[in-house]
């Protein structure tokens, strides 16, 4: 079973600095207000490192890293 | 609104309903008086399996809006390490609806029994009722019959009731729990309720009238109890027929009855029908032509793009505008925000203006696509689902309603759109 990592904001938490969609173009955009979209798909292997880097930069603590079994639940 | 006087079924069938245990308003049912028709719950302080394997074979679904199957839920609470707690949520902050407080009014016993049950099933010593002070006299008969049954039957776990907001956010689980934590009333990012809820304990929340579902079942049996519904959602479920219908007020049928049957019951339609408004604020517009054929349970629903929610239906007579009542409700739900997640605080307040300004015909090109852009955008991305409860009640207006839309984007003129809405859209207090 292979451990996959995904992106997380916790949204009350955001206050839409913007800073992650600067970090990390490849995997979040930002909407029309400043938030972060984040792509659902599992960080990929390339990514890795340059992710861990956003969510220690975020000024609001709002982003995480999880770890899931890559067939575990898909659910938010 | 009011329940109505006479009950949908016929005497036969009677049994297995909650309708007819109501009193008429006013009159009052005592403790010993409930008692020579519902035996009492049990008392367990540790989980009763055999009562989880009651609610899983009479397949009760939640009836709060959700839909979720009730015996799952008690099963998740009753499997964690520190002793439960149960919440009767009756806290209904959605203005379409008043079966809540109807039934907590008119069988406040059935309700606290069902509360109990819930109790005894997953070993809770503490019950909570959440009740929205303001809504008639459900608080009042709630309190009274908590009184009762105190002095009556020591024995059961301890009963609080609990004032909550009228806001329209106050019943979703995690705001609730908030709530009775000490908190606002407003939904956390924090674990779920059923694994650490209020006093962080598991936290067993039902909606009030599936506890009065819990209760029929204890006395009469799952089987009898699938008499009525479907093999999926079995039972009745109590609806609020309001709008432009002959008698408005809150009847039970049958889940799986036909829409139409239902309006039918409740007066007809004298004044004709522009859409339905299914579900309340978080619910979807149907067109006349899919309102005759939709049939009351949440697979046919899903399979029309539409879903069941608190079950209250709202009918917009002829002329009436959808572009119209959905910029209001926009307006409106805007406002409820909790004020905490991004996407749902700009998102929505943008929405409100957009659908604003096409109502009167001043969106101007492109107006519809941004807002099916703003839609896609927003959805899924709140702390909980008051957003994408919007965004559905949105795009069902749009979707259902594409000529009326396009013509309020080209700027025609609209009959309907200079009338004051016909939704209920009340002053409540705002998460200052």
């Amino acid at each position: 079973m292979s451990l996959r990592l995904r992106l997380r904001v916790d949204p009350i938490a955001c206050t839409g600095h913007g800073i992650c969609a600067e970090l990390l173009p490849e995997m979040i955009y930002l909407d029309d207000w400043g938030y972060p979209i984040i792509s659902d798909r599992p960080v990929p292997a390339g990514l890795t490192a340059m992710t861990k880097r956003t969510v220690t930069a975020c000024p609001a603590l709002a982003l995480r890293l999880e770890r899931q079994a890559a067939e575990a639940r898909a659910g938010k | 609104m009011s329940a109505p006087t006479k009950p949908m079924s016929e005497l036969s069938e009677r049994s297995n309903r909650l309708l007819t245990y109501f009193t008429s308003p006013g009159a009052w049912t005592t403790l010993a008086e409930h008692r020579e028709r519902f035996p009492a719950p049990p008392v367990s302080r540790t989980p009763t399996p055999r009562l989880m394997d009651l609610v899983a074979s009479a397949g009760l679904r939640g009836r709060g809006g959700a839909g979720f199957p009730t015996a799952t839920k008690m099963r998740a609470v009753a499997s964690g390490t520190r002793r439960a707690i149960v919440v009767a949520n009756g806290s209904e902050g959605e203005p379409t609806s008043h079966k809540d407080a109807t039934v907590m009014t008119h069988a406040p016993h059935l309700v606290l029994d069902g509360a109990l049950l819930a109790a005894a099933a997953v070993g809770a010593d503490e019950v909570i009722v959440g009740v929205v002070v303001h809504t008639g006299h459900s608080k009042e008969a709630i309190a009274r019959a908590v009184k009762e049954r105190y002095r009556a039957e020591p024995a059961a776990p301890r009963i609080r009731v609990v004032d909550v907001p009228s806001t329209y956010l106050a019943g979703e689980e995690r705001a609730l729990t908030h709530l009775l934590n000490g908190g606002r009333p407003i939904p956390t990012s924090g674990p779920r309720p059923f694994e650490k809820g209020v006093s962080g304990r598991p936290t067993l929340i039902q909606n009030v009238e599936t506890l009065a579902h819990l209760a029929l079942i204890h006395r009469g049996g799952a089987e009898k109890f699938r008499q009525t519904g479907t093999s999926e959602a079995p039972g009745t479920m109590l609806v609020t027929v309001s709008g432009s219908v002959g008698k408005p007020g809150v009847y039970e049928v049958s889940i799986g009855t036909l829409l139409s049957e239902v309006l039918r019951v409740a007066g007809g339609t004298p004044l004709g029908m522009a859409a339905v408004l299914l579900g309340g604020y978080s619910g979807t517009w149907l067109t006349p032509a899919r309102a005759d054929r939709v049939t009351l349970d949440h697979a046919g629903l899903a399979s029309e793009g539409a879903i069941l929610g608190c079950a209250s239906i709202v009918v917009l007579p002829e002329g009436g505008c959808v572009i119209q009542e959905t910029a209001a409700v926009m307006h409106w739900l805007a406002g409820q925000t909790a004020g905490q997640c991004g996407p749902c605080v700009h998102g929505l307040g943008a929405i409100s203006i957009a659908t604003s300004q096409l109502r009167s015909g001043r969106a101007g090109t492109g107006m519809l696509a941004r807002l099916a852009h703003w839609s896609d955008d927003i959805e899924g991305r709140g702390a909980c689902r008051y957003p994408d409860g919007a965004i559905r009640l949105l795009r069902s207006a749009l979707r259902s309603f594409e000529t009326d839309a396009k013509a309020h984007q080209a700027g025609a003129a609209c009959a309907g759109a200079s009338r004051a809405s016909i939704l209920p859209l009340p002053a409540v207090p705002r998460f200052a």
